[in-house]
């Protein structure tokens, strides 16, 4: 069974038990937080160095961009999570990268112009939870209806929808 | 052209896939205006070629394709956001219906990230269950691409070939679930059922007789001329552009990346079966047909050694707080019988985390995010499914080419609107 006490919490402890991950090194200036947990790195950073922490990466040698996705943590604050989910061909590994946003200013830079792949993914963000991404080519509603009110994903929407 | 619809109706043009592909042609031009040469024509949601409810707006001059945008949307049912609504266990029924032509590739990355959270071990002999049924469900779907991929070509005959295998297959599946295709078999922790005793020997029937069904589809189209035609040199995609968009899987694979989850991130014991991952440079329709017809031979062999070696034992992890107990022994042990309760009525609760689990599906790389906050009912459960990134290269593959190579294309990245929309 899982073992909580197994996970490393914090940046200073993450950097110093995986001193030679590529991750670590290519976002030691960048990253805020950091986490080993279950074989998994996820390494937080400010939204406005996310543009400046996806180039890093990809100079990395993470080049894949497999998956963008949101957790609304409502009530809480901050309230929006962004995970990034992204994989090197050569190194046969992921890696986690996420930004913390608040509810009162859910906004940051898009990836889209240096990485294509994150439009689709940007979009359904937009679309379901709310966040602003400036600078995407498109940000349109993508899933829902484009008169749709509301942002379904979020935790104060119901599961039964509006009515 | 978004001004025509102005000029007819009076009103602004609120349709959105036409604003899109408007934004894209003038982008392809270098932001000069629209000429009066171009048309933007319509192509779907109802439209057989397009493999469910997809609609693609696409800018044509002449017949050549300046600008191409899908227009996803028609079948959202919020599956996600369900999810949220659920106990774990219960989510195994709705991940059936992601990509309703694999559904138990999609049970298996749903398990294997709840699993992940739990810190479950798997006994052997569920994780050779799933390689199985994993590479009869890749058999599955690409039976499905190919008999619909012909028919959109105009090879009608081999439609119906490819079905009277798959029915073979969907018999197997209701064999071992009870269900032919919303199979929900793999459950957390393990599987849901033993198989049937005789269900080995059929399995390996149809696989030894396999082999000479895929021979028989390839001399149909192989040398055909039209066939030929209409798939060698259309759809190109750099591999830069593949990696950029996020192409996954065959289609990735025929842009010359050798990369597949099973061989190089092994999950369910991958890393014990021996088999090749085809691959081709060409990267055009031709070569995903190629690389996809490859994929079906060593399917067959990853099943055939999954029965050979099938380990004896559990189905099911050492877990009774987590698995439903043996129906024998719920209702001879006052134990079994409390968990049972339990299990059913509060669900069971999953240590606070993320995980995320990555197989490689018929279509491409299928990933599940789970996000526990140490309930019974997952906080976020997140599909990355193949289809969708697949479809933001459509553009790209399609750009310059005809029409008519639409059709085509769409065949060749072979997309499921369920995973898609969700």
């Amino acid at each position: 069974m899982y073992d909580p006490a197994s996970a490393i919490k914090g940046k200073g402890a993450v950097f110093e038990a995986h001193p030679e991950h590529p991750a670590v090194k290519a976002l030691a200036d960048l990253a805020t937080d950091a986490k080993f947990d279950r074989d998994e790195l996820t390494i937080t950073v400010a939204r406005e160095t996310i543009v400046a922490a996806a180039e890093a990466l990809r100079q990395a040698g993470y080049s894949y961009l497999e998956d963008i996705t949101a957790v609304d943590w409502y009530p809480s604050e901050p309230r929006f999570q962004i995970s990034y989910s992204i994989l090197s061909f050569s190194l046969k590994q992921r890696i986690r990268l996420v930004v913390r946003l608040d509810g009162e200013d859910a906004s940051l830079d898009s990836i889209t112009p240096a990485w294509p792949a994150a439009n689709f993914y940007e979009r359904e963000i937009f679309d379901l939870f709310g966040v602003h991404f400036g600078g995407h080519p498109n940000l349109r509603r993508i899933m829902m209806p484009e008169d749709w009110k509301g942002y379904p994903l979020r935790k104060d929407y119901p599961v039964e929808g509006y009515r | 052209m978004a001004s025509t619809v102005e000029e007819l109706t009076g009103l602004a043009a609120v349709d959105p896939g036409i604003e899109d592909v408007v934004a894209n042609a003038a982008r392809n031009r270098g932001n000069t205006p629209p000429s009066d040469q171009t048309m933007v024509i319509n192509m779907g949601p109802q439209h057989p070629s397009t493999h469910g409810v997809l609609r693609l707006v696409i800018e044509v001059d002449g017949e050549t394709i300046v600008a191409l945008a899908p227009d996803i949307g028609y079948l959202h049912t919020g599956i996600e956001k369900t999810c949220e609504a659920k106990f774990y266990q219960q989510v195994v029924p709705l991940t059936d219906r992601i990509d309703y032509l694999s559904p138990m590739t999609n049970n298996t990355a749903y398990a294997l990230a709840v699993e992940k959270l739990l810190g479950l071990e798997i006994p052997p002999k569920a994780q050779w269950l799933r390689v199985l049924f994993n590479e009869l469900m890749r058999l599955n779907s690409h039976l499905v691409w190919l008999g619909t991929h012909a028919m959109d070509i105009g090879a009608l005959t081999v439609f119906l070939y490819c079905f009277r295998e798959r029915e073979k297959l969907m018999r197997i599946f209701e064999a071992v679930s009870g269900q032919r295709m919303m199979t929900s078999y793999v459950r957390i922790g393990g599987l849901s059922l033993e198989p049937p005793r005789d269900l080995y020997d059929k399995i390996r029937a149809f696989l030894v007789e396999f082999p000479s069904k895929i021979d028989e589809y390839e001399g149909l189209l192989q040398n055909n001329p039209i066939w030929i035609n209409r798939l060698k040199g259309v759809g190109y995609i750099s591999p830069e552009d593949a990696i950029a968009l996020g192409v996954s899987g065959p289609p990735l694979r025929a842009a010359g990346i050798d990369f597949d989850v099973r061989r190089d991130m092994p999950y369910s014991s991958y890393e014990k079966f021996q088999f090749s991952v085809p691959t081709s440079t060409v990267s055009d329709v031709w070569a995903r047909f190629v690389v996809r017809m490859q994929e079906m031979r060593e399917s067959v062999k990853i099943c055939l050694q999954a029965l050979d070696g099938m380990p004896e034992g559990r189905i099911v992890a050492d877990a009774p707080k987590i698995i439903l107990p043996d129906r024998e022994q719920m209702k001879t042990q006052m134990e079994s019988l409390i968990h049972h309760f339990k299990i059913v009525t509060e669900g069971f609760g999953v240590p606070a985390g993320e995980a995320t689990s990555s197989v490689e599906a018929a279509h491409g790389m299928m990933n599940y995010y789970v996000v526990s906050d140490g309930t019974a009912k997952p906080y976020r459960v997140h599909m990355r499914n193949a289809d969708y990134a697949n479809l933001q290269a459509l553009e790209t593959m399609c750009k310059g080419r005809l029409l008519a190579d639409v059709v085509a294309v769409i065949g060749s990245i072979d997309i499921v609107l369920g995973a898609i929309d969700r």
